[in-house]
This record gives structure tokens, sequence and C-alpha cells, in this order.
């Protein structure tokens, strides 16, 4: 599960599994911020590309990245989001912080 | 058609993803859409987790029920736990709402439950657990795309 990490420049890449519930998140966030301290990246990418199920669970993993880069001038982006994914990201205000591409 | 189902399973996080797993397949007699049964999946998730680490705390021999039923083209799920309830049940349904932010959790699980379901309903008070009810209509979606 480490290979779901990678840090390219400036960037840690997070690979999202397939389910995002609060059973996986723990080990998303416990890891990305291992690497950021670790490898001190400013910026988080969140690739959502093989994500079928998400709950609030997964608001909760990009909203506590992006305080913990935020006050440094880092970002948070998140990838290939399906319109589920976008739809949460919405509700939660989400879309005002963290920045949603193609 | 009416139908019912009911279980009970430990305040385990591995628990969450059978739970809305089991009750997709229950209600797939009433033909959801895949938009549905997402909704759903999403609210019973919710209602779930919040039982095991709100409820419980982590207390993992705690037990969580979990209770279906169908009735014509409506479902209704309700999940309770015997944990230690919620002191001020308006308050924690406001949206951010969060008494462990230092577990990542957002305070979006009631507004997703409400967003996602077509009725929620929340009773519960210090040290007497919690029930959350929640309904859905299957099949009402309009037929008018809304834009995706
Ligand atoms: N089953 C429960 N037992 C006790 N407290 C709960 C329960 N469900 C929710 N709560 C309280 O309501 C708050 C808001 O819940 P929710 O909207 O799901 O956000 P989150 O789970 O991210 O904190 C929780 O932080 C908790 O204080
Ligand atoms: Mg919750």
């Amino acid at each position: 599960m480490e290979e779901d990490f990678k840090v390219i420049d400036n960037y840690l890449m997070v690979k999202m599994p397939e389910e995002i519930d609060h059973h996986k998140s723990s080990y998303i966030s416990e890891n990305a911020d291992r690497f950021i301290l670790r490898e001190n990246v400013s910026n988080v990418v969140f690739d959502f590309e093989d994500t079928r199920f998400m709950d609030s669970s997964g608001i909760g993993i990009l909203m506590g990245r992006y305080k913990k880069i935020s006050c440094f001038g880092g970002k948070v982006f998140a990838i290939n989001a399906d319109h589920r994914i976008r739809r949460l990201l919405m509700l939660s205000g989400l879309h005002k912080i963290v920045e949603i591409m193609e | 058609m009416n139908n019912e189902m009911k279980m009970e399973f430990d305040a385990r996080s591995e628990n969450e993803s059978f739970a809305r797993v089991a009750v997709a397949a229950f209600v797939s007699e009433l033909d959801p859409t895949l938009e549905e049964i997402s909704d759903i999946k999403t609210a019973v998730s919710e209602a779930v987790t919040n039982a095991i680490i709100h409820g419980y705390d982590g207390i993992t021999d705690g037990k969580v029920t979990l209770y279906c039923r169908l009735e014509k083209d409506v479902i209704h799920i309700e999940v309770e736990d015997t944990g230690r309830g919620i002191p001020d049940v308006e308050q924690a349904m406001e949206p951010l709402f969060t008494t462990k932010p230092e577990l990542n959790r957002s305070g979006m699980g009631f507004p997703f439950m409400e967003a996602f379901m077509d009725d929620l309903e929340v009773i519960s008070g210090p040290g007497e657990g919690t029930r959350v009810l929640m309904k859905k209509k299957i099949g009402c979606t309009p037929w008018i795309g809304d834009g995706e």
C-alpha cells in the first residue's frame, strides 16, 4: 500500500482506494502526514480514479491535510473525482479550499 | 411489497462496509438506480460510523443494531446504539460540527444523511444511546436529467 503514496517534486500524490470510509481513513491520513513531514512537500494531490465509494471520512482526510499544509502556503488538489465525489466535495464546501481538476 | 430485516453487530470499523453492503443488497428488490444505491450506502455508512466512533468511543464490544423495512417503494432504515448519546441533537446536526476534530472527522455525517435520504430523524439524549431513523423513496428520480 506504500506504493499509493508518491512524491514528485513538491507534490505528494495519494492514490485513493476503491472505498473510502472511517475504517480506511486513518491509514491514509497517517501515511500522508508521514510523507508530508519526511519529504517536506508542500502540496498534496488526491487521485480518486479508483474510488467507487466515499463517505464523510474522505472529506475529513482532505480537510485535515488542508489544515496541515495551508499555513505553509501548500495546496490540496483532487483529481479524477467522479460526479458523486464532486457532489460530496461541493456539499461540504471543500471546493472553496481544494482545487478540483479533471 | 413489504419486507423486513434486522441485524446486530459489534462496534468495529470493519463492519461499516458490511452494513452498507447488506442494506444495498436488501433494497435491490425495489430496483434502485446506481445513484440511489450510492446515496443509501453513504447514509448507512455515516450512521453506523457514528455509532462506532461517537456512541461507543472505540469500545468494540458495544452492539450496533441495523433494522430495515421495505414498505411499497420506500426503504426505512434504523441504526441504533446504546452508547453515550447526544446532549444537543440540533447542534450535532449542524454542518461541520464535530466533537472529534483530532480524529479527522469533518462534521458532515448528519448533513450527508440529510442530503441523501428523504427523511432523517435522530432520537438521543445523554446516556440514552442514539437512534437514527431514515427514509428514502425509491424510483422517484425525475426523468428530466439533473445535468449530472
Ligand atoms: N451515535 C452517536 N452517539 C454519540 N454522539 C454522536 C452520535 N452520532 C453523532 N454524534 C455527535 O454528533 C456529532 C456530529 O456527527 P457527524 O455529523 O456525523 O460528524 P462527525 O462524525 O464527523 O463528527 C459528532 O461529532 C458527535 O459529537
Ligand atoms: Mg459522522
